[in-house]
């Protein structure tokens, strides 16, 4: 109450140009909510018993921090490796059906790791598909697919396109000129490519690593069924088995310093540099570079990658779903699941986009050291994992808010705190579109500031605002480990359907689930490609 | 005795280390149009939204109408000021149609008279019947007299107007500066008007106000400004200028280069004291002369007239004004003849 007047105060004292405290008070609502699961996770890992660090000790938290970290760079590695090529031979070279290719190469990203997990298990791991096949020719075991090269093919071969789209942007966006001015002076075109366009994607390079790395970081699905003893599995195995649950606490701090590490890295290598064009004849497109001899090994390179992230996959779920249907699946369990995930997907979508309206009104009108902060701590699910989140969750329901415990409403939480970067993203990208002439000039006509949030702000952020609440609805649709842990006892959605399912091998019931899944990520998959060719 | 409708005293505002607005004082009496004029960044922009509410003085008053508008308390909010303001951009809303925006000031009427007030604006800013359209259908012209309509349809105090023909062509500028002015004095609404554009700045207002680093250095009606400006300063931002030196006589009167002139001066000089002495273009008439003492050095022709650039054989450069018709090619000998029939203005050196 105090707090409250001393606020209103401020806002008033200082004049029409502060924001009110109609604005700053629901904000930091929402920053303090948003800051709750990582501070109540230290609050419960301080508070952990002796025999929790000890038992720490005992199951070798170093090895499990090498394994994790072993896992991010393989991955950053491999998804470089592919995305970077990819990228460039899409948009620069005469590879042939380049345009065909730069579409089917970011399809990956609509696959979820823990479906392409179960794919890629189905078929290649042990009496699998293509052992089956193969049979008959004498091969009675296949190379082992569990732990690290499952688990890091996996995530390379559905998360490569968060390189190749930002590297692609990057090309796009380049200066054709700074090329045809190396060439003038004498530089080859390999040269030019290692001198110029290489150094200039450095930033997109950086930031598509960072994208992969904090996926990797948080992944739980691939790790957890491929059998990879990372973070996220440690994490899941002691909240399951274990009676003292700070262990969990423990390990799931380890994991957000790990994410603290990766972001940490990508300030470093990102550089400081800002890489201006310099020219404002943007228009021209850019030169087309002759392959040559090596047009079709490119082109084998290039195919061999949409075979494995795309063919394969397709291919293995369309067996899947057929032979389901042949063995008469129910389908009922497959209505439940999908009605749970439209409604908390719905619900977490609408709180998500109400959540951001102040957030991101503030951080837009009045930047400053309040608004940048609280704006800071509501981009935390960026970095987050789910399984942290999560199961600082569990500590705060079953400990503080114990009427929300095993209900949707705590699950619903875990998804805006997971997920309101997205929704605060979009708004912001439409408050930034508004002049703020036109609310003063609400202003002078006589409506008080929450009016004029009514008639006027409100209106027409609207677009921002549904864009926003769409996205949040769509990743939560497939959002795995917070579902697996907060989902009251019982409640089942696409997402768990297809996790249980596939862990247990009964890949037929998996499949349809999964096909759901995969329609519903391809939403927000085709409003990104459609954008990126409008540029 | 009238009370001003907008009245600011000792204003200053900060913002960090830079004063924007520093101690100004500003009267507007009823019906009448003040603008500011300065080049940008001046604290111009700034002065007017301290009257509207949007920012808080750091110190100084503001009243409208009588009644003050900030207290320690806080300041009086923008939406209870009562007063008016049109800006650059228009800021009509987009999402809503012409007769919502300019009915949006009209909460506290009922629906009919309403109606009636939207009618009554539009036919005013000569926009009859384009009441359903939206502001993306309308010309810039029309948007400016949508916006105009807007402000004055809730009868505010006084209307603020911030550069608001700034984007439009010059010829819809001159035609809709006479329109705008001729609604206001119609009404007899009291506007305060901020302009870069000097032929703006004096064709429209009562007073002119310049400002210079966050300072209303002089605000006086346009003639006075430009011809009696209180500093140099004043008078190169009020037009062409040349300053010729002088000393002034025991009479009061200036000998110069030109000759004896009869000047004004804020202060009464002293006798011998040295003196630059502001001539305008306008002030001075050329006469083709062999013995003249001046040169025509170069012309510049601008299509209703024409400066000619003059050297007189002591080494001051003066400009003059002539008919655009006129012939006097450069290196022409000329004699230089003061014709103001107003005093001269004199500045202490």
């Amino acid at each position: 109450m105090l707090r409250m007047s001393t606020l209103s105060n401020l806002a008033w004292s200082s004049g029409a140009t502060r924001p009110s405290a109609l604005l700053v008070a629901p904000a930091l609502v929402v920053g303090a909510a948003m800051s709750l699961p990582l501070a109540y996770l230290l609050i419960r890992s301080v508070g952990a018993s002796d025999e929790a660090w000890e038992l720490l000790f005992r199951l070798r938290t170093a090895q499990i921090l090498a394994r994790s970290a072993l896992l991010v760079i393989v991955v950053v590695a491999g998804t470089l490796a592919l995305g970077v090529p990819l990228a460039w031979l899409t948009t620069r070279t005469d590879l042939p059906m380049r345009r065909l290719l730069a579409v089917l190469s970011a399809l990956p990203l609509v696959i979820p790791t823990y479906v392409g997990a179960f794919l890629v298990i189905s078929a290649l791991g042990p009496r699998g598909l293509v052992q089956g096949m193969l049979e008959p020719l004498g091969v009675s075991r296949l190379p082992e697919i569990y732990g690290l090269p499952g688990a890091a093919g996996t995530l390379i071969f559905f998360s490569y396109p968060y390189v190749l789209l930002t590297v692609r942007a990057a090309l796009r966006r380049m200066d054709p000129s700074l090329d045809e001015s190396a060439r003038l002076l004498g530089h080859g075109p390999a040269s030019a490519f290692f001198r110029l366009t290489l150094p200039q994607l450095r930033p997109a390079m950086s930031a598509g690593a960072l994208l992969v790395a904090l996926y990797t970081v948080s992944d739980f699905g691939a790790v957890s069924l491929m059998r990879y003893e990372s973070f996220t599995w440690a994490i899941y195995q002691q909240y399951q088995g274990t009676f003292d649950r700070s262990v969990a606490a423990v390990l799931a701090l380890g994991l957000v310093s790990l994410a603290a590490v990766v972001l940490l890295v990508e300030n470093i290598t990102r550089g400081n540099r800002r890489y201006y064009r310099s020219s404002s004849g943007s228009e021209r497109s850019l030169q087309t570079l002759k392959l040559g001899r090596m047009r079709w090994p490119a082109a084998i390179f290039a195919w061999s990658v949409v075979l494995l992230g795309l063919g394969l996959p397709a291919s293995v779920l369309a067996y899947w779903l057929i032979n389901g249907v042949a063995n008469g699946e129910p389908l009922l369990l497959l209505w439940q699941a999908t009605r749970n995930a439209i409604v908390v997907s719905f619900l977490a979508a609408v709180v998500a986009a109400l959540f951001a309206i102040p957030v991101a009104a503030l951080s837009v009108r009045y930047p400053g050291y309040l608004s940048t902060l609280i704006d800071k701590i509501s981009h935390t699910g960026y970095a987050l994992p789910g399984i942290v989140v999560a199961l600082a969750l569990v500590f705060f329901g079953s400990r503080v808010v114990t009427p929300l415990y095993q209900t949707i409403w705590l699950l619903v939480f875990a998804y805006v705190v997971l997920f309101l970067p997205a929704a605060l993203g979009a708004l912001r990208s439409s408050l930034v579109q508004i002049s703020p002439r036109l609310e003063e000039s609400a202003r002078i006509l006589g409506r008080g500031p929450f009016r004029v949030m009514l008639s006027v702000t409100g209106p027409l952020m609207r677009p921002g605002l549904l864009m926003g609440g769409a996205l949040v609805f769509l990743v939560t649709m497939k959002e795995l480990p917070a579902t697996l842990i907060l989902g009251p006892l019982g409640f089942k959605t696409l997402a768990t359907a297809v996790w249980s399912a596939s862990s247990e091998a009964f890949f037929a019931q998996a499949a349809a689930p999964a096909l759901m899944l995969i329609l519903s990520s391809s939403i927000p998959m085709a409003i990104l490609m459609l954008r990126e060719r409008n540029r | 005795m009238e009370t001003p409708v907008i009245r600011g005293r000792a204003l200053i505002k900060r913002f960090g280390d830079t004063l924007a607005v520093d101690s100004a004082d500003l009267d507007v009496w009823p019906g009448e149009i003040v603008s500011i004029l300065g080049t940008s960044g001046c604290g111009k922009t700034t002065l007017l939204r301290l009257i509207a509410g949007f920012e808080s003085p750091t110190s100084g008053s503001i009243h409208i109408l009588g009644t003050e508008m900030s207290s320690p308390s806080g300041i009086v909010p923008p939406d209870r000021r009562g007063i008016g303001m049109v800006v650059q951009e228009y800021a009509l809303f987009p999402h809503m149609t012409v007769e919502r925006n300019i009915s949006f000031g009209l909460q506290n009427l009922d629906e009919s008279r309403r109606a009636r007030r939207v009618e009554e604006v539009l036919d005013l800013v000569r926009l009859a019947g384009f009441g359903p359209r939206y502001p993306y259908e309308l010309s810039g012209g029309q948007q400016q007299r949508v916006a105009l309509a807007r402000t004055l349809a809730p009868n505010p105090a006084a209307v603020l107007l911030d550069e608001p023909f700034s984007n439009l062509d010059s010829s819809m500028r001159q035609r809709l500066r006479s329109e705008v002015e001729d609604i206001l004095r119609s009404r007899r609404t009291a506007a305060v008007f901020v302009t870069h554009d000097r032929e703006e700045a004096f064709a429209m207002a009562d007073r002119v106000g310049v400002m210079v680093d966050g300072r209303l250095l002089q605000v006086a009606a346009p003639d006075r400004i430009y011809h009696s400006p209180a500093s140099p300063q004043i008078a190169g931002l009020a037009g062409p200028c040349d300053f010729i030196p002088g000393s002034a006589r025991s009479d009061g009167a200036v000998v110069t280069p030109l000759g004896v002139l009869q000047c004004a001066v804020s202060d009464p000089l002293a006798p011998g004291q040295s003196v630059s002495v502001l001539v305008r273009p306008d002030d001075l008439e050329l006469i083709p002369d062999t013995q003249g003492k001046a040169t025509v050095v170069s012309r510049e022709f601008r299509g209703d007239e024409v400066i000619l650039n003059v050297r007189l054989d002591s080494g001051e450069s003066v400009r003059s004004r002539r008919r655009s018709f006129s012939r006097l090619p450069a290196g022409s000998k000329v004699r230089v003849i003061p014709v103001k029939t107003i005093p001269f203005v004199a500045y202490p050196r």
